[in-house]
């Protein structure tokens, strides 16, 4: 069996290989990348996304027993940012669902942002497509929402569902731009606290004020959970089959959900590409360093120097 | 191509006993070293270490431990290990034990153990030499 038979048989120990290579940037795994993508587009994805402490883990972890009381196999890949510093990561989402971890049908990953754009990048959608490939019904995809990041995740998954806590209407006012754009479901989390109804109606106020948004026929729920007491996981799970049936209930969204996702897929593919290939290696170079000594000495200017880089590694081609 | 191969570390903390200062603490120091690690809390059984180890292809697993249950612990994680055939994983631990411990963990395989007197940067240093992120 070749690596690529091995991922859609399951064998967990080439899954978690590939997903490495992906994220080392290893030139093999693309090619198989490649040959799995025939056996991708089952898988049904969730975004969780919000603010840190909100409780993503701890509803991934409860959704999870629910997903797989009712049969499904889940895969779950939990991003954390690479600190800027240092290049490293602590990746601590994996805490709050240890319990699965020897469940046979749950596959759990956490992975580091390592810089670049966003919080979802492209190591991710690719490990978005090996889960798919290795079979899971369901993928859970948890990112930590600083702006740019939580509007990445909706590209890649079906279902978008936004976290909050109670009293966070006022940061949602903020927020609004972004976060009312992308989310399918709400979930106010902690409703054990004070405010929940308070930040449910916020939000539902202001999803009423932009009906003009959900001419596809799709308005927002908004729902209240306490998830480490495993309350109001139920009526998340069933809202997301309600999100999917609509999605599936008419050829036009899916074609047009279709046409975008590859049309997004595609030029962050091209994107990153770009950026490894080519702005890494031009960064990397010898001669951008003595660029960068001949700008401080005067003499060459910034704008000069940027043209004749970019033209002279276009013209020779990325490796 | 680019090809930057990053050390993964899981931080585990197996056994019952109490808190996860020590192991938030070289999570901490890790990550500033510039390694990615996969923080997976208190009270784990080998074998739920193991399995996280094995789905998050990390290159070291770093248990820690404050009482007792290493004898038996730690061992037992670098037995499951070879059981999945992924002996390939280094195994550290780190922690208060007893000074006659230590040759008999080492010879169970364990590779190295830090002791609360070891200072940080010797650990970083030591992950960094024996360490390769796997290929
Ligand atoms: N009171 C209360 N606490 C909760 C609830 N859900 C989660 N928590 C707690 O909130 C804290 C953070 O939970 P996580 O699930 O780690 O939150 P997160 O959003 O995944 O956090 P990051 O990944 O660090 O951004 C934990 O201490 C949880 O026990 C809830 O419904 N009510
Ligand atoms: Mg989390």
């Amino acid at each position: 069996m070749d690596i690529a038979e091995k991922i859609i048989s399951g064998d967990i120990r080439s899954v978690a290989r590939l997903i490495r290579d992906i994220d080392d940037n290893v030139p093999g795994s693309r090619e198989v990348l490649k040959d799995l993508y025939p056996s991708t587009g089952k898988a049904y994805v969730v975004g969780i996304t919000g603010s840190p402490g909100v409780g993503k883990s701890t509803l991934v972890d409860q959704m999870v027993t629910h997903l797989r009381a009712d049969g499904k196999t889940v895969g779950v890949l939990a991003v954390d940012p690479t600190s800027p510093f240092s290049g490293g990561a602590i990746l601590g989402d994996r805490v709050r669902m240890q319990r699965h971890s020897m469940d046979e049908g749950v596959f759990i990953r956490s992975m580091a942002t390592r810089g670049y754009f966003g919080g979802i990048t492209q190591s991710t959608r690719s490990a978005i497509d090996v889960l798919d490939a290795m079979g899971k019904d369901c993928i859970i995809v948890e990112t930590v929402g600083v702006g740019q990041d939580e509007i990445d995740i909706v590209q890649s998954a079906d279902t978008t569902i936004i976290v909050l806590v109670p009293g966070m209407g006022d940061d949602v006012q903020a927020l609004k731009a972004g976060i009312l754009e992308i989310g399918n479901i709400f979930v106010i989390n902690k409703a054990d606290r004070e405010g929940a109804d308070r930040t449910v109606n916020d939000i539902r106020l202001m999803i009423e004020m932009d009906e003009k948004r959900y001419k596809d026929g799709w308005k927002p729920p908004i729902l209240t959970a306490q998830a480490v007491f495993d309350k109001g996981i139920i009526e998340i799970l069933d809202e997301i089959d309600k999100h999917r049936k609509h999605l599936e209930s008419s050829a036009k969204i899916q074609s047009m959900r279709k046409y975008e996702k590859v049309r997004n897929d595609l030029s962050e593919m091209i994107k990153d590409k770009i950026i490894r290939d080519v702005f890494d290696e031009i960064i990397n170079s010898g001669e951008f360093e003595t660029t960068l000594q001949s700008i401080i000495k005067g003499e060459t200017d910034p704008y000069t120097a940027c043209d004749t880089i970019v033209s002279k590694k276009l013209k020779k081609g990325a490796a | 191509m680019n090809q930057k191969r990053k050390i993964r570390i899981l931080v585990a903390k197996p056994g019952l006993d109490g808190h996860d200062r020590g192991a938030r603490i070289i999570a901490r120091t890790y990550r500033d070293a510039g390694f990615e690690v996969v923080y997976s809390g208190l009270h784990q059984t080998p074998e739920e270490v193991v399995q996280a180890a094995i789905q998050e292809d990390v290159d070291m697993i770093g248990l820690s431990s404050l009482a007792g249950a290493h004898m038996y612990l730690f061992p037992r994680v670098v037995e499951l290990l070879h059981e999945k055939g992924a002996d390939d994983i280094v195994v550290c631990g780190g922690g208060i034990f007893p000074e006659e411990d230590i040759p008999k963990l080492k010879k169970a395989g364990i590779k190295e153990l830090f002791t609360p007197g070891t200072p940080l940067d010797k650990v970083v240093k030591w992950v960094e030499e024996n360490v390769k992120p796997r290929g």
